[in-house]
């Protein structure tokens, strides 16, 4: 038996690897991913442009703009000196923020009274919006301790001081880079898997497959073990790539991090292989791998919180093996979690391996059309 | 717009017509320097098997490929230099005429009649004549997609003649189609030319198709290797065809003694008979063909198209030949076990789709080392059944045994005892000759010894050393299908599965897998075909004919043609007898 999977694996391999469009969807697609969502995609903001507004003109309102213009946050595109110029501006999104100092800032400050400073966000995109907000308040906050310190004012009654655990700087890039491990091992994994049994069927070899004393075990086990061989190739790569290249620390051990990835690449084979079954065509194929693929990347906490998520939809992500993977990814590369934290996590993949594998082994031949 | 007879300049002229394809690094001469003329107010037949170049001439013919060289005259049109003004004066359908499924047989016609700019007051008369006359008019209000696969090919026929062409191509119009549909649509061809006097080139890889052509440009591998009245191809064969029989001697055994012989360029098996064509015409004794065979019969038969091209494709390139089989295959390992002499027995099998009954009823039953065939035209449910027996899809009532067995349930051990070659070429097309090779014999569970044996085996038997590490893909279609029936045949099978097995493959090709596949039956294998291939049938002990679901009939093609046999048909063909038992059944209906 193990002769003929073995054969099996040999011819699967040989195929992906020979086929020009197979090993660009091993090199290209991960590629291009690993850079724009490497580089690109972040959450944090530098440079956003804002316009200034100062009515007070005065030695502690330029001393306000400076810690705004001084700050690689911000990059102040305009000074006005009319109220009306502000609309015009947010409206042409040529800034996204508005500083203005209200005339009378250094006398109110002077009289230990609040000192008015008013800040005009372009709202359209609300997260933007709320990291502007963050990082201006935390600017101000700034400047009034510094003029309490330096003139004697009332010291406000608490002050907060903010560490992050894991992330100190709260670099987006620690966040979102073993992410990409989870994604584009999925993608690759579920392209992959998901076109082998359709592309069979296309071209008439999987009969030619079903009638060889082959059992369906032996079939599934050849189909799968590729899956897995080239799920975990590829995700090596991108780990290799996010320690090496990209810095973020490895914390936990290799271990914890491999149980992992060999579930999830267990299950996202066998949901490949269950689409492979059901679809008659590789586009078919295709489409129900992207079907797939799309929710489960949303409801993966890859960028949306699923923390934030309506509670029925929450229950719901617990079948989802990415975000199970993906809390393994950064548990292990940010928190250095363990086997036994990880638990919860592994048993879920499992269950859905376990699934999805045996429901396609029975699809194989059973699906008539 | 009847052409005059008279006129001197023929519809089409080719002169050294060339066109080359490039396919990752490799280099196909799809038309090599074609010379010809097709003349007007006739059916031309451009004829050849699969990859003969047939279709890219066509295309090229109606200004859809630009060729590498030579001049190409549409109706004194240089097709080159003016494809618009070519394009306005003919028509054209392809292979798969792009019919849209979801609209009506009437809305097609619309949509055709808009896209070729018919005027709207001329549109009425013209489909009243088209429809008429493809014997349509019952079903204009019936979706394309619902129709039958002749009807589909009359309606394509229908669309590219709503504005009457001066000159029709016609790509393989007859391919897949049932021989009753196959004789309506030669019906409306002749009918044009006949009464429209339109000129009609018609490409075909069905040779018999020749002899209703008024001329024919016969291909072979890009080379135009015969172009004449197809009366005179056959008239040059002229009492150098026979019959050969005897009575104690089996069909197999006389094809395989008379296919070496010399002085004979072809042997083919049909019915109880061996057909044989002789290199001179001066006929052959028996006593000297076959001095031990006591009661041989030699029988002189009129000559056939086929007999031509073989003459032709022998004499032109006697080295290029196929290799024959060398020795017969070994015998199968074991005999086939299950009830007595039936290996393959069928009872009362059904095949539901919906409320569709695909296979309706069907019982039969194959002895051991019986050539057994399943004809029937597309969709008659052949391929349903073929594929219930290997297992690949459940039956919904009946029963079926294969050497003892239901496959679709067996232990996997039962599927090793059948060997299986699927209609297209359905081997791992990025693999090589030999990564197939192995695979397989892996899938089989050959291993160690037996299976390094078996692979130089089938790199030997099958002549493959030379493309062993060719990407299976790119091998020429008879190389193909040797590859194919070399990876069935890895592991000794007593039951040997072929789905339309040699269908579109050229005459010689198709005569050397006859050849192993009576070899095999000789030496005890079991064989079921499936095949609409008229020819094919001929090679079968038994056959079943099927339409609709259902057995129209049972018995060898000698008994179900003897039905037929009367003075004014002495000698019917196998088509003959299809289509009276399917008009006999279609009457029945009707009754």
């Amino acid at each position: 038996m193990w002769h003929q999977v073995l054969a099996l694996i040999v011819k699967e391999l040989l195929a992906v690897l020979k086929d020009r469009k197979s090993r660009m969807v091993l090199i290209g697609p991960p590629l291009i991913q690993l850079m724009v969502f490497g580089y690109a995609a972040t959450f944090d903001l530098d440079h956003v442009p804002i316009a200034v507004y100062d009515e007070d003109l005065s030695a502690e309102s330029r001393d306000l703009v400076a810690r705004f213009t001084g700050s690689p946050v911000f990059e102040p595109l305009a000074f006005l000196h009319s109220a009306r110029d502000i609309d015009g501006l947010i409206d042409q999104r040529k800034v996204a923020m508005v500083l203005s100092i209200d005339r009378r800032f250094t006398r109110d400050l002077l009289l230990h009274r609040p000192a008015r400073v008013q800040l005009i966000v372009d709202g359209r995109n609300s997260n933007t919006a709320l990291l502007i907000l963050g990082y201006a308040n935390s600017i101000i906050s700034d400047f009034s301790l510094g003029w309490a310190k330096s003139h004697g004012g009332p010291v406000p009654p608490a002050v907060l001081e903010i560490r992050a655990r894991y992330n100190p700087n709260l670099s987006s890039q620690w966040f979102i880079v073993p992410g990409i491990v989870a994604v584009l091992t999925q993608v690759v994994t579920l392209l992959v898997i998901g076109l082998s049994v359709a592309r069979e069927r296309e071209a008439g070899t999987f009969d030619q497959l079903l009638v060889t004393p082959m059992r369906q075990i032996d079939i599934l086990l050849g189909k799968g073990l590729p899956g897995l061989l080239i799920g975990g190739v590829e995700a090596s790569v991108i780990i290799l790539a996010a320690v090496l290249w990209f810095a973020v620390p490895l914390r936990g051990g290799l271990l914890p991090l491999y149980l992992g990835l060999f579930l999830f690449v267990a299950a996202v084979t066998g949901i490949g292989l269950m689409i492979s079954s059901l679809a008659v065509t590789q586009q078919q194929a295709l489409l129900g791998a992207f079907l797939f693929m799309v929710p489960s990347i949303t409801l993966s906490d890859f960028a949306t919180p699923i923390a934030n998520m309506p509670p029925l939809i929450q229950d719901l992500t617990q079948v989802n093996p990415m975000r199970h993977f993906l809390a393994v990814v950064r548990g292990v590369f940010l928190e250095g979690a363990t086997f036994q934290s990880l638990l919860p996590h592994y048993w879920p993949m499992a269950a859905v391996a376990a699934a999805s594998l045996f429901t396609a082994g029975w699809l194989f031949r059973r699906r008539v059309y | 717009m009847a052409a005059a007879p008279e006129e001197p300049s023929a519809a089409l002229r080719l002169d050294r017509v060339t066109r080359v394809f490039r396919a990752g690094g490799r280099r196909v001469v799809a038309v090599d320097e074609v010379s010809g003329r097709v003349e007007r107010g006739a059916v031309t037949g451009l004829i050849g098997p699969d990859g003969a170049g047939k279709t890219t001439l066509m295309r090229l013919c109606a200004g859809l490929l630009l060729p590498d060289g030579g001049r190409i005259a549409v109706l004194g049109i240089d097709v080159t230099q003016a494809p618009a003004a070519a394009q306005a004066r003919i028509g054209y359908m392809p292979q798969r005429f792009g019919l849209y499924e979801d609209l009506s047989v009437q809305e097609n016609l619309d949509l055709y009649a808009e896209l070729q700019g018919v005027p709207a007051a001329a549109r009425g008369p013209r489909y009243d004549q088209l429809l008429h006359m493809t014997g349509l008019g019952r079903f204009t209000g019936r979706l394309a997609g619902r129709l039958s696969g002749g009807m589909k090919q009359k309606l394509g026929l229908a669309c590219t003649l709503v504005r009457a062409p001066e000159l029709l191509f016609l790509d393989e119009p007859t391919v897949g189609v049932d021989p009753v549909s196959r004789r309506e649509l030669w019906a409306i061809v002749d009918h044009l030319t006949r009464s429209e006097g339109m000129t009609v080139l018609l490409s075909t890889s069905y040779l018999d198709e020749a002899e209703r052509c008024r001329a024919v440009l016969l291909m072979h591998e890009g080379r135009l290797i015969g172009a004449d009245d197809p009366a005179r191809f056959t008239a040059g064969l002229a009492g150098r065809s026979f019959h050969v029989a005897a009575r104690d001697f089996s069909k197999r055994r006389l094809h395989e003694r008379l296919s070496g012989a010399t002085g004979i360029i072809d042997a083919t098996i049909q019915g109880a008979q061996v057909r044989i064509v002789t290199e001179t015409a001066a006929p052959p004794s028996a006593a000297a063909l076959l001095p031990d065979v006591p009661d041989a019969r030699i029988v002189a038969v009129p000559p056939r198209f086929e007999d031509s091209f073989i003459a032709l494709l022998k004499t032109g390139r006697r080295a290029g030949g196929m290799p024959p089989a060398a020795s017969p295959p070994s015998a199968p390992a074991a005999p086939a076990a299950g009830g007595g002499d039936e290996v393959i027995v069928v009872r009362d099998l059904t095949r539901r789709f919906g409320s569709f009954r695909a296979v309706d009823n069907v019982s039969f039953s194959v002895r051991k080392g019986e050539i057994f065939g399943l004809l029937g035209a597309n969709g008659a449910g052949k391929s349903t059944t073929f594929r219930m027996l290997c297992g690949l899809l459940p039956p919904s009532d009946g029963s079926l045994r294969v050497a003892g067995f239901d496959l679709g349930h067996a232990a996997a051990a039962a599927r090793g005892r059948v060997g299986y070659m699927a209609q297209k070429f359905s081997l791992y097309g990025d693999l090589s000759v030999m990564q197939n090779l192995r695979f397989f014999s892996s899938a089989y569970r050959l291993k160690g010894e037996r299976r390094r044996r078996r692979i130089a085996w089938a790199v030997e038997e099958f002549a493959l050393g030379p493309v062993s590490s060719a990407t299976s893909r790119d091998l020429p279609l008879g190389y193909k299908q040797r590859l194919a029936l070399a990876c069935a045949l890895m592991h000794e099978p007593d039951i040997l599965f072929l789905d339309e097995p040699t269908s579109g493959v050229d005459p010689l090709a198709r005569r050397e897998f006859w050849h192993r596949i009576n070899a095999l039956a000789e030496a005890g294998v079991t064989i079921l075909v499936t095949t609409h291939f008229m020819e094919e049938a001929e090679y079968c002990d038994r056959l079943v004919i099927m339409a609709d679901g259902r057995i129209l009939a049972t018995g060898d093609s000698e008994s179900l043609k003897e039905r037929l046999r009367s003075k004014e048909r002495p000698d019917p063909t196998m088509e003959d007898a299809f289509v009276a038992l399917i008009e006999a059944a279609g009457a029945e209906r009707a009754a």
